[in-house]
């Protein structure tokens, strides 16, 4: 039961750090889901992250594996209920505050200020992942592969994470 | 425009929740909402899109929530955020079923440290092209840098620089003053009045 309730107290939590997307809560993540619960080690936080990745829908619900793995399937949507309700709730009530704040001069400044405060945290929140994620010259390389394909080209991402996995099963074991 | 049905609502939405593999969940929004089902223009996308960023939350369910609300209330919005999760949670569920069962682990965690890897490389190319895109200027360019430095090298909780950064970054593009009516000019003119 404990855990339920950590469960849902951390991700109500963490979810409305995600400004700009999931990447900025990580750090966050990292410190309460490593750190003070000691509900996965780094590697296995990066790796089911990274899993997310490759899920259709929010990629953020990853959380639910997380919470599968601390208590089954209580903990998966107990999870996923902590960190997209409340936020939830919040959007409805600003889409509908939205035309009302059209004369409100801040709301032009709250949207124009946070765009780069969005993308500062995201790259603050890869550095942590990538601390967790990169480990010698094979996997910096395929990072460095999906990052430029991803640039270039219009390959569906899916796919070239797929590719890592295959990478990783020939050389990484 | 006609509205849809909330059971269309949650049909559409449950669809794009169960195929937008590799994300760019908005890309599909837009193409159902706005191009096949013409349920909203692109005006309207682009408002939801803007609103769902300055919030909290992920795009794809904020947008959800958003055009749910546009088109059908409450149980509109209900509706496509359910049918926007579910194919996610089956899928992100299942994959702990996998990872917590007594598979092959040094397989599973060898394709896993692939994953890792090309995950970071995917990240960083989704931020490197929404930077390129919208990030001007030198004020821009300082916010994101301390956002960088306190959580990564001070080592401050993101909660924290959010707020300290975020403010300075309000504040920075805090509304323009309107000019002030001419006051003194028109105390004088009252004045000469007499």
């Amino acid at each position: 039961m404990d855990q339920i309730s950590g469960l849902a107290r951390v991700f109500s939590y963490l979810s409305f750090l995600t400004i700009g997307g999931g990447m900025a809560a990580f750090p966050e993540m990292k410190s309460l889901v490593v750190g003070t619960y000691h509900w996965l080690n780094e590697e296995q936080l990066v790796h089911v992250y990274s899993v997310g990745q490759m899920s259709p829908g929010p990629n953020m619900m990853m959380v639910a594996e997380v919470g599968y793995l601390v208590a089954g399937f209580l903990g998966a949507t107990i999870a996923a209920l902590a960190f997209f309700v409340p936020t939830g709730i919040l959007t409805f009530g600003v889409g509908r505050l939205w035309q009302r704040l059209a004369n409100w001069p801040w709301r032009d400044s709250i949207q124009r200020g946070l765009g780069p405060v969005a993308i500062g945290m995201a790259v603050a929140g890869l550095i942590t992942f990538g601390k967790g994620a990169i480990h010698g010259w094979l996997t910096l390389a395929v990072a460095f592969a999906v990052f430029y394909a991803t640039v270039k080209t219009r390959i569906n991402p899916a796919l070239l994470i797929l590719s890592g996995a295959a990478v990783g099963v020939i050389g990484l074991r | 425009m006609k509205k849809p049905s909330h059971f269309e609502l949650f049909q559409t939405f449950l669809t794009i929740g169960a195929i937008s593999f590799g994300g760019g969940v908005v890309a599909y929004l837009r193409d159902a909402l706005v191009r096949r089902k013409q349920w909203i223009d692109d005006k309207e996308f682009l408002e939801l899109t803007s609103i769902s960023n300055t919030l909290p939350g992920l795009n794809a369910t904020n947008m959800a929530i958003l055009a749910g609300d546009r088109l059908g209330g409450v149980v509109g919005s209900v509706a496509a955020m359910l049918g926007m999760c579910l194919p996610a949670f089956v899928f992100m569920t299942a994959a702990g079923v996998v990872y917590g069962s007594h598979v092959d682990r040094p397989l599973v965690d060898a394709a896993l440290r692939g994953v890792a890897a090309a995950a970071t490389g995917l990240i960083a190319a989704t931020w490197f092209q929404i930077g390129k895109k919208s990030l001007k200027g030198f004020y821009d360019a300082f916010f994101v840098l301390a956002a960088v430095l306190l959580v990564n090298h001070f080592k401050l909780s993101v909660p924290i620089v959010l707020l300290i950064v975020g403010a300075l970054a309000i504040y920075t593009y805090r509304p323009k003053r309107q000019e002030e009516p001419p006051h003194a000019t028109e105390e004088q003119w009252i004045k000469s009045l007499g």
